[in-house]
């Protein structure tokens, strides 16, 4: 599992975003001159534009996986391109760990590629004339490795994605799943920090993109990346994010972890995925528990923060008293009524 | 859901017609009537263009040239040395070229001088033996595909060489492999540099568009007029047949990477080249090898109109011996050329579509081998010439190279046959000739003679717009209007008639035929591999059985152009039939549809707009059936193309004329392929 629920350190963020917006259409910039704040889509539309992000500000820090979710056309691909820079936001500012961004020439934004990107794509974007393993050397080749070198290090690569045995084929005689695997492999080859991937698994099917999401899980625990990661998928979503952007039209609707989200919907139509999650398979303990009560009196049994509330909601109802939440350290946390965890599991009104 | 705008539509050709029909009742035949025939105001256009030519070439921009023979500066016009230094690159090339496999001189004297090769006549580049080329054919078709096309390499290699026509053929040969190559790399320089450039790609398309369909022959005098006569003049013209076709299939290939590639490309670091060619061009390069095909196609194509201007090979022997009437030796020729279009047309294919044995995935000593067994059919094939010296006298050595015209020959028996073919049907067939020629061909000629220039217009115009709307209305009226300002309305109305009527007969034929293959799936396959072999034959190759059975007359000419245009009628109605979607054609079944609603309310609709493109491809087919076919005696424009080669100032009337054809092909290519490409967007059939 992520470091689920990080708090936002004190060092500098390294992907940061400060009012980015990305218009398309001939009279774009006219249109910003002189506006701050939100671009009204109507108005955009009247002067022959489309919004496709309109004033997006955020921050990435190390280590964390930022999912923008939200529905096709609501601009989470653009801004993750504009992020990129496979497309020149419009306006605003984009920070990688305090450079500047949209201030960088070819020379430099090529080197930053090089060295600090990689990039997954939907459609798996490969090389249909090159094998799995020239695929995922390609990264390096470009940058001038050795070929001898860039094949080695690809096998590792191969390896470690579990494409071992399937190095020499082309990538139209791989199933979808392994043909991700192989985007993975290759977006991973040159170790970048940032990992950009762009719905990397809504071409599967959906047991393959089960299987792909614990893979991925597991390996960004090894290599604890800074990662943005688009989807349409509120449930993948929910699965891998330590913060999620739900994004709508271009603007971004609520940014926050993934249980206040769903606890705390800060809009009408984020309100609209949030309600048919089950939350007893989503959120934790932590994410309902009160504050520890001095006065209050609690049962015997002690819960771990840590744990989802499926996994022991039916030991906490079966209690007569309030169940105590420990920490990692058993600590005591906070506490836990019965009927509290009936009203978040089943109740429709909010948590107050 | 459609009925009130179908019936305006059908409202609006009766109208059409009758207006048209009208016009021609009322107009007023005389030449001062400009309703009658508008005044040749482009009649100066080809003498303007001959004196910018000859200004260009003999006065434009003088520079300074150092001669090394008087030892001093001349002063020459920039244009003409920039010709004479390509026209020399090109002979030298193809020179070199022709002699590694025929020897030579001319290579080594152009690097030293004739002095000294006749001090040292020893030194001569030695031929390959006719062995070795065959063997390298062989093994070529055996890696590229297998058993089958080594069988097919085998097979008209040793045709060309046991029939005495090895000199010729690889004469054309060599012409190929300079023009060819030349007209990829130059296709694909433009293709590139369309695609990065939008304002490029938009100037180059009508540029494309005219080459395309400008008859061969139009470009002819100009290339002589700034090239001169010979091999590298018919190169020249053979590139700038050869071209579009590979600029096209570029851009197409390039255009269809998938966006995610590219940006996977750029994600992964590329530069701007590494991105051209590292992900971009090999990502085409299917389509990029289909453009080589075309190329390699279009050279064959071009042998017999180069050798008008100099080019030696199989293309002049063909005009000799159909000019001689010597029907049996045309046809022996015909088959080489035929052979050799084949053979490099598959080979060209199979390089195409081998994408699954990538080099990389070789071993080096599997690599090696293929050089390894190259050399060692050079040394067997060496080896053999040199113990046929032995057995042969001086000058026949069959295994060194089998002299010209002194192999096996079957014209013999062809000339019986086409002799036999007369005695026994000549009445019939003479009848058919006439029948066809007072009956129907002249009847239809003066049809077409009768008709007042404005009825044209409206006519054309009126089913532009009606099909596509103002806009192709006024490009296809443009194209009239160059016409009918030039001198040559009435010839143009000739070729359409000669056209249009193949047209008609091979679209029905082709109709018919591809609907009747469609209906199942091994004809399917059969018609379309006949179709891809009879294209493959270059157009004159069509001439020779109908100039057999009719001799020279314009029935000769309607055949070959009615059978030439219809490969692509049949093929278009079998692609277009077979292309309806599953899922439609099993919605049909569940509804109940017999096989004869299947045909009339499912397939054919949607089918439409393909076939009519087929029928695009039909007319531009015939139009150029019928100009070639000036070559034997025919009264349209083809033939006052045919007559500027030989006018010294025919570069301007050349072109004029071209243009003039090229514009009736452009001006029913506007109309179809427009209201085909929208209809097929609103069929959703891409």
């Amino acid at each position: 599992m992520p470091s689920r629920g990080r708090t936002a350190g004190e060092e500098k963020p390294v992907i940061e975003c400060r009012s980015v917006y990305k218009i398309f259409g001939r009279h774009a910039k006219s249109l910003l001159d002189g506006t701050e704040g939100f671009i009204d889509a109507d108005a955009a539309k009247e002067a022959g534009c489309i919004v496709g992000v309109n004033n997006a500000s955020f921050e990435v820090h190390a280590g964390e996986l930022l999912v923008i979710m939200g529905l096709s056309g609501s601009g989470k691909s653009t801004l993750l391109r504009c992020i990129s820079r496979l497309t020149e936001a419009t306006a605003g500012k984009i920070f990688i760990e305090g450079q500047d961004l949209l201030a960088m020439n070819g020379r430099q934004l090529l080197d930053m590629r090089r060295s600090r990107m990689g990039m997954v794509f939907q459609n798996f974007g490969l090389l249909p004339h090159k094998t799995v393993l020239e695929n995922i050397a390609f990264p390096l080749q470009m940058k001038g490795m050795k070929t001898r070198e860039s094949v080695s290090r690809a096998r590792d690569m191969a390896e470690l994605v579990g494409l071992q045995g399937r190095e020499n084929y082309f990538p139209r005689e791989l199933s979808g799943g392994q043909q991700q695997r192989v985007g993975i492999a290759r977006s991973l080859a040159v170790e970048p920090d940032i990992w950009f991937l762009d719905e990397p698994f809504s071409a599967l099917d959906p047991l393959i993109r089960k299987e792909m999401q614990d893979e991925f899980l597991r390996l960004q625990e090894v290599l604890n990346k800074t990662i943005l990661f688009v989807t349409h998928d509120f449930d993948e979503a929910l699965r891998l994010a330590d913060r999620i952007a739900i994004m709508k039209e271009g603007i971004i609707e609520q940014l926050d972890t993934p249980a206040s989200i769903i606890l705390q919907p800060a809009t009408e139509y984020v309100r609209k995925f949030t309600q048919d999650v089950p939350r007893e398979k989503v959120l934790r303990i932590e994410d309902v528990m009160n504050p520890v009560d001095e006065t209050e009196e609690l049962s015997d049994l002690r819960v771990s923060k840590d744990l989802i509330i499926e996994t022991v909601a039916e030991a906490i109802l079966n209690q007569p008293r309030p169940v105590g939440v420990v920490d990692a350290d058993d600590r005591l946390v906070g506490s836990l009524h019965a009927s509290h965890v009936i009203n978040v599991l089943f109740g429709t009104s909010q948590r107050d | 859901m459609a009925a009130p705008r179908i019936s305006r539509k059908t409202i609006g050709f009766g109208v059409l017609f009758s207006v048209f029909l009208l016009l021609c009742l009322l107009v007023n035949p005389s030449d001062a009537n400009w309703l009658w025939r508008l005044p040749p105001l482009l009649k100066d256009l080809p003498f303007i263009i001959n004196d910018t030519v000859q200004n260009l070439l003999f006065e434009w921009m003088p520079i300074e040239v150092y001669d090394p023979t008087i030892d001093d500066y001349e002063t020459k016009p920039l244009f003409r040395e920039v010709t004479r230094a390509i026209s020399s690159t090109l002979l030298l090339i193809i020179d070199a070229v022709r002699e590694v496999m025929l020897g030579g001189v001319k290579t080594i004297v152009a690097f030293t001088d004739w002095n000294f090769i006749n001090e040292n006549p020893w030194l001569r580049w030695p031929a390959l033996p006719w062995t070795v080329i065959t063997g390298w054919a062989i093994l070529l078709g055996y890696r590229l595909q297998g058993t089958g096309l080594a069988a097919l390499a085998a097979f008209s290699m040793v045709y060309v060489s046991v029939f005495g026509q090895w000199e010729p053929s690889m004469q054309t040969l060599s012409f190929v492999l300079v023009a060819a190559p030349v007209s990829v790399v130059l296709g694909l320089g433009l293709g590139i540099w369309a695609f990065r450039n939008r304002a490029v790609e938009a100037a180059l398309n009508p540029l494309l568009n005219v080459a395309q369909t400008m008859p061969h022959y139009s470009y002819l005098v100009p290339v002589i007029v700034l090239f001169g006569v010979g091999d590298h003049a018919a190169a020249i013209a053979t590139i700038i047949f050869a071209t579009p076709p590979m600029v096209r299939l570029t851009l197409l290939g390039l255009k269809n990477v998938p966006a995610e590639v590219v940006e996977a490309g750029i994600m992964n670091g590329c530069g701007r080249f590494q991105l051209l060619f590292r992900v971009l061009v090999p990502t085409a390069k299917r389509d990029v090898l289909i453009g080589v095909n075309q190329v390699v196609m279009q050279c064959l194509a071009m042998t017999v109109i180069a050798s008008f201007i100099g080019a030696q090979g199989l293309g002049s022997n063909l005009m000799i011996a159909l000019n001689s009437l010597k029907v049996g030796t045309g046809i022996e020729i015909g088959l080489c050329i035929v052979l050799i279009a084949v053979v490099l047309d598959r080979m060209s294919l199979a390089w195409a579509h081998k994408q699954t044995d990538y080099f990389a995935d070789l071993s080096f000593f599997e690599r090696h081998r293929l050089v390894i067994m190259l050399v060692a059919i050079l040394v067997a094939g060496c080896l053999l010439a040199w113990a046929g010296s032995f057995i042969f006298e001086e000058g026949r050595n069959y295994l060194y190279i089998v002299p010209h015209n002194k192999g096996i020959t079957t014209a013999p028996f062809w000339q019986a046959a086409v002799d036999w073919t007369w005695d026994t049907f000549f009445f019939t067939l003479k009848g058919f000739n006439e029948f066809l020629i007072t009956k129907v061909l002249f009847p239809m000629r003066d049809l077409y003679l009768g008709m007042p220039v404005i009825a044209t217009f409206v006519l054309m115009m009126g089913t532009a717009f009606l099909l596509d709307g103002v806009k192709s209305a006024l490009i296809v009226g443009v194209f009239l209007l160059f016409i009918a300002f030039s001198e040559y309305w009435d010839r143009a109305l000739i070729t359409a008639y000669m056209a249009s009527f193949s047209v008609m007969v091979a679209a029905v034929v082709g109709l018919v035929v591809g609907t009747l293959c469609a209906q199942n799936r091994l004809a399917t396959r059969v018609a379309l591999l006949v179709c891809d072999f009879l294209q493959t034959f270059p157009s004159f190759i069509y001439l020779i059985p109908v100039i057999m059975l009719f001799g020279i007359t314009d029935t000769s000419v309607i055949i070959a152009s009615v059978v030439y245009a219809m490969v692509p009628a049949t093929r278009y109605t079998v692609e277009g039939l077979r292309s309806v979607p599953e899922v439609i054609q099993e919605a049909g079944t569940m509804s109940g549809v017999s096989r004869m609603q299947r045909l009339v309310q499912i397939e054919f609709p949607l089918a439409f707009p393909h076939i009519m493109l087929g029928l695009n491809q039909t007319v531009i087919f015939g139009l150029f059936m019928v100009i070639i076919g000036a070559f034997i005696g025919t009264t349209d424009l083809g033939q006052l193309i045919l007559g500027a080669i030989s006018d010294p100032r025919g570069t301007g009337i050349g072109l004029t004329l071209g243009l003039c054809v090229a514009f009736i092909g452009l001006a029913v290519d506007q109309i179809i392929r427009t209201w085909a490409e929208r209809r097929k967007k609103e069929l959703d059939l891409g």
